[in-house]
């Protein structure tokens, strides 16, 4: 791999020891930055040809080049034009192209025939995968076929699969494994302000003077762009503030660390604004003008049962209603139940309320992965909405993502039940919108949503479904309580399709695989966080006779009868496609960059109109979609109003009791990304970080005689597993929690998480379950 | 012939100076974190005897603080 393009044996080993120490460093000092080995690049004296992409990991959307030698990509180094990054790489970034290079890479299809893996023809596998829909479809109806795809896919990838299912099959049995990670941030913006995604962009970061990590642990998930929250203290003195459950590398790199118990952030948020009204800090202005006040459904549940359904009822209050409603949430009541000290709760409440303070918020799992996610998300944006805090550059709310395209494919495709690429399927206009786009029949998309991501491997579970489609992305490592949906996928009866790169736990249960065509093997775009949209051609051919998810798709829609639909020219599909794509976000509040601009600059944000980006939404000066004749408009409402929600604390459904005593919380770590099938074959990352761990509090860990190495048992009331315990490592949990990454399919902690989801999202909640320790 | 990389810790305020003293040195290759106080040392010798040299000179650099091995290779020329 890696070593045969390089000049010799020497330079690789020489490279593997600088990489070795990069990995230590970045483990030790959240947030260093080696720029000029990045700007210098890796092999010496070769002929390389640079071509930008955007990063194939998180959703930070890192824009770097790709130095390609003979046909191979053999070195990444950070874009210096991209404003994203500015030349800046993280180790998972640094060795990307390492990834496509491992042994055991997927060059060809395997069906799986008398219960053996039979090595097979694409256009074998491609004939029985769409023969297979055909036959489910007749006897079972077309909402027995599913397609399950990720933040991972490219834009085309996700819009191909959208028209297919939704509008030539019509099923809107099309889901994203984003629902898993971000689907409560979508339901909050879309409660609060009638309109999906950050209103700002990482710009914010060099204008703020305050940033509040919402149990974001972003040293090791987005370091790139921790290191420019740390640049901006080293120039401008900001401070950075961690708000989590465990202390990490972002918490001791934080000005001040403040830990509260899991779940209780909805009371604490509600806090800072009880303070923030108490002291006189509303901005009565703001708003008047631009906001409404809302309260709705409480004791929702947690949908663990099956076809759990909810309807939020909202109803407008008053703000004195507001005010009365925030008098359970005084700092000193809150203190209680939160174990954050009221005196900490006003600090943070202080900043927020600070006029002279431009205030950042930034989350990401810790909020969205919870079963009161949108209400998380709706109490952090009331705080910036009483205080103004919004849409002005450093003054900003801003969700974080954790794949390169959850927002570019799967939030802006829409590539989920209730979506269409422009609006939702309950809408008949939008309906229209995308039929007449797709040369469907308007008839042929259904009105309702159909399965969320959980009550989609339940319905197969029950036999509701009898075909899944999985494309870039690795359920049977991440859906939780693993074991449920894995023996459903073992049923008789139903047929599992895997488009993948590697061999994982999830092609182990397909009964066709198919090999991926990865990142630059192809030509497609990807979507950031801050509503960037990046371009990358293809650079490399992809290993024997892998295809890229756009085109398998392609061609089951051709033998399934729906060529008119499907009419791309495979040397011209994805211009083609992307074009398409456009007409749905037409106009001046969504409308996309073309696709030459995309070739020639480091990526472009939406709303792109009259040849701009724009960076802040919803603020006249910088959106022109604000219509209003006032300096704000949030016009995703119908009246141009944002909504500050009522929302209450309610606790998790499982905590800890006397037979299971603990919290578990599982998330990632800085070497591997998500569920490791990538990074764990990047030599230098799996040396750094082999296994899986349990991390302990010191104090427990001494009750129960464990040191670090030690065998620890977990056991909840889904499962049992043993785990190396990690005490005063990495990362601390507090007294009574522990932490489980979930990067090893060696140790699948999602064994023993829990299913249960936010009622208005359906996303799971990862953070939180009971869970027994023991010494094993 | 040993391939060495490590993290070099140097006093405070020194860590200039160091990055100077290492460059300096034959078979050093120095990498300055551009924002924090630590370099990346890697040290390439053509034989046992070079390398103990090296690290003997290594030993009597006042700037450094602390020098921590993270990776050491044994590889031969090519």
């Amino acid at each position: 791999m890696y070593t045969s393009t390089l000049s010799n044996r020497r330079d690789f080993i020489k490279k593997m020891a600088v990489l070795s120490a990069m990995t230590a460093a970045a483990t030790m000092f959240p947030g260093i930055l080696f720029a000029e080995e990045q700007e210098r690049g890796l092999p010496k004296g070769g002929n390389l040809d640079w071509k930008k992409a955007p990063c194939r990991f998180c959703g930070v959307g890192c824009g770097v080049l790709v130095g390609v030698e003979n046909g191979k990509a053999v070195a990444v180094k950070g874009d210096p034009k991209s404003p994203v990054n500015k030349g800046l790489c993280c180790v998972k970034g640094y060795h990307s192209v390492m990834s496509m290079y491992g042994k055991d890479r997927l060059t060809h299809p395997w069906v799986k025939k008398n219960g053996k893996y039979v090595k097979t023809s694409m256009k074998e596998a491609l004939d029985i995968i769409a023969e297979k829909m055909q036959t489910t479809i007749k006897d079972y109806g077309k909402d027995a076929v599913s397609i399950y795809g990720s933040g991972q896919w490219t834009i085309p990838d996700g819009y191909v699969a959208s028209k297919l299912f939704k509008g030539c099959i019509g099923t809107n049995n099309v889901e994203a494994n984003a629902r898993l990670c971000m689907a409560s941030a979508v339901t909050g913006f879309l409660t609060s302000f009638g309109s999906d995604e950050p209103m700002g962009c990482y710009e914010d970061i060099d204008h703020a003077d305050v940033f509040v990590l919402w149990g974001n642990n972003m040293a090791e998930m987005h370091p790139v762009l921790f290191s420019r929250l740390l640049d901006q203290r080293l120039k401008r003195g900001v401070k950075i503030i961690d708000f989590a459950t465990r202390t990490t590398r972002t918490s001791m790199a934080s000005d001040k660390s403040i830990i509260f118990q899991p779940q209780t952030d909805l009371a604490v948020a509600n806090a800072i604004c009880y303070e923030i009204i108490k002291k006189g800090w509303v901005n009565q202005e703001f708003v008047s003008k631009h906001c409404n006040f809302s309260k709705g459904s409480t004791n929702m549940g947690y949908g663990l049962e099956d076809k759990y359904s909810f309807n939020d009822k909202p109803e407008k209050i008053s703000f004195e209603e507001y005010k009365e409603f925030l008098e359970d949430y005084a700092p000193e009541k809150v203190e209680k139940i939160s174990g954050v000290s009221a005196k900490d709760i006003k600090y943070m409440a202080s900043y927020y309320g600070d006029p002279n303070k431009k205030v950042m918020s930034l989350w990401c799992m810790g909020m969205n992965q919870h079963t009161r996610g949108t209400w998380i998300n709706n109490l952090v944006y009331n705080i910036h909405l009483l205080t103004g805090k919004i849409s002005t550059p450093g003054n900003s709310p801003f969700s974080l993502t954790g794949q390169p395209s959850a927002c570019g494919t799967v939030r802006e495709v829409g590539t989920l039940t209730h979506k269409l690429p422009h609006g939702v399927v309950m809408n008949k206009a939008h309906r229209e919108h995308a039929a007449k786009i797709w040369d469907v029949p308007v008839e042929n998309i259904p009105s309702k949503p159909s399965l969320h991501t959980v009550e989609m491997f339940r319905a197969l579970d029950r036999g509701d479904l009898r075909f899944m489609w999985i494309q870039v992305t690795n359920p049977m490592v991440t859906m939780p309580k693993l074991k449920r949906y894995r023996d459903a996928t073992k049923k008789e009866g139903r047929f599992i399709v895997v488009s993948d790169i590697y061999p994982t736990p999830t092609t182990d249960i397909a009964d066709v695989i198919l090999p991926s065509a990865m990142w630059v093997e192809r030509e497609g775009m990807y979507g950031n966080s801050e509503r960037r949209t990046q371009y990358f051609e293809q650079m490399v051919q992809p290993p024997g006779e892998a295809m890229s998810d756009t085109w398998q798709l392609i061609e089951v829609a051709k033998r399934m009868g729906f060529e008119k639909q499907f009419y791309y020219k495979e040397e011209t599909h994805i211009e083609e496609i992307y074009n398409e794509y456009r007409k749905h976000h037409e106009g001046k509040k969504h409308g996309m960059a073309p696709l030459e601009v995309l070739k020639s600059e480091p990526g472009a944000q939406w709303p792109y109109v009259d040849g701009k980006s724009t960076q802040w939404r919803f603020n006249s000066k910088y959106d022109p979609a604000c219509s209003n004749d006032e300096e704000f408009h949030f016009y995703g409402k119908p009246d141009g109003k944002a909504v500050i929600w009522q929302r209450p604390y309610e606790p998790a459904p499982e905590v800890p009791d006397e037979k299971f005593d603990f919290w578990l919380c599982t998330g990632r770590v800085v070497e591997h990304w998500h569920t490791g099938s990538m990074t764990r074959r990047i030599p230098v990352l799996h040396k750094a970080m082999p296994h899986g761990y349990v991390e302990l509090h010191p104090e427990d860990a001494k009750k129960m005689q464990i040191r670090t190495g030690d065998a620890v048992r977990l056991t909840t009331r889904r499962g049992t597993m043993k785990l190396p315990a990690s005490v005063n490592e990495r990362g601390v949990p507090e007294k009574g929690q522990v932490f489980v990454p979930f990067f090893d399919e060696n140790m699948l902690i999602n064994d023993l998480t829990l299913d249960a989801f936010c009622p208005i999202s359906k996303q799971p909640d990862y953070k939180k379950c009971a869970v027994k320790v023991e010494k094993a | 012939m040993p391939i060495k990389s490590y993290l070099a810790h140097p006093y405070q305020g020194q860590k200039m100076e160091l990055y100077n003293t290492l460059s300096q040195l034959e078979g050093c290759e120095v990498i300055p974190a551009e924002n924090k106080d630590v370099l990346i040392l890697v040290t390439d010798t053509e034989t046992s005897k070079q390398e103990d040299a090296l690290q003997e000179k290594l030993n009597m650099i006042k700037s450094i603080k602390l020098l921590a091995m993270v990776a050491g290779f044994n590889a031969s020329k090519n």
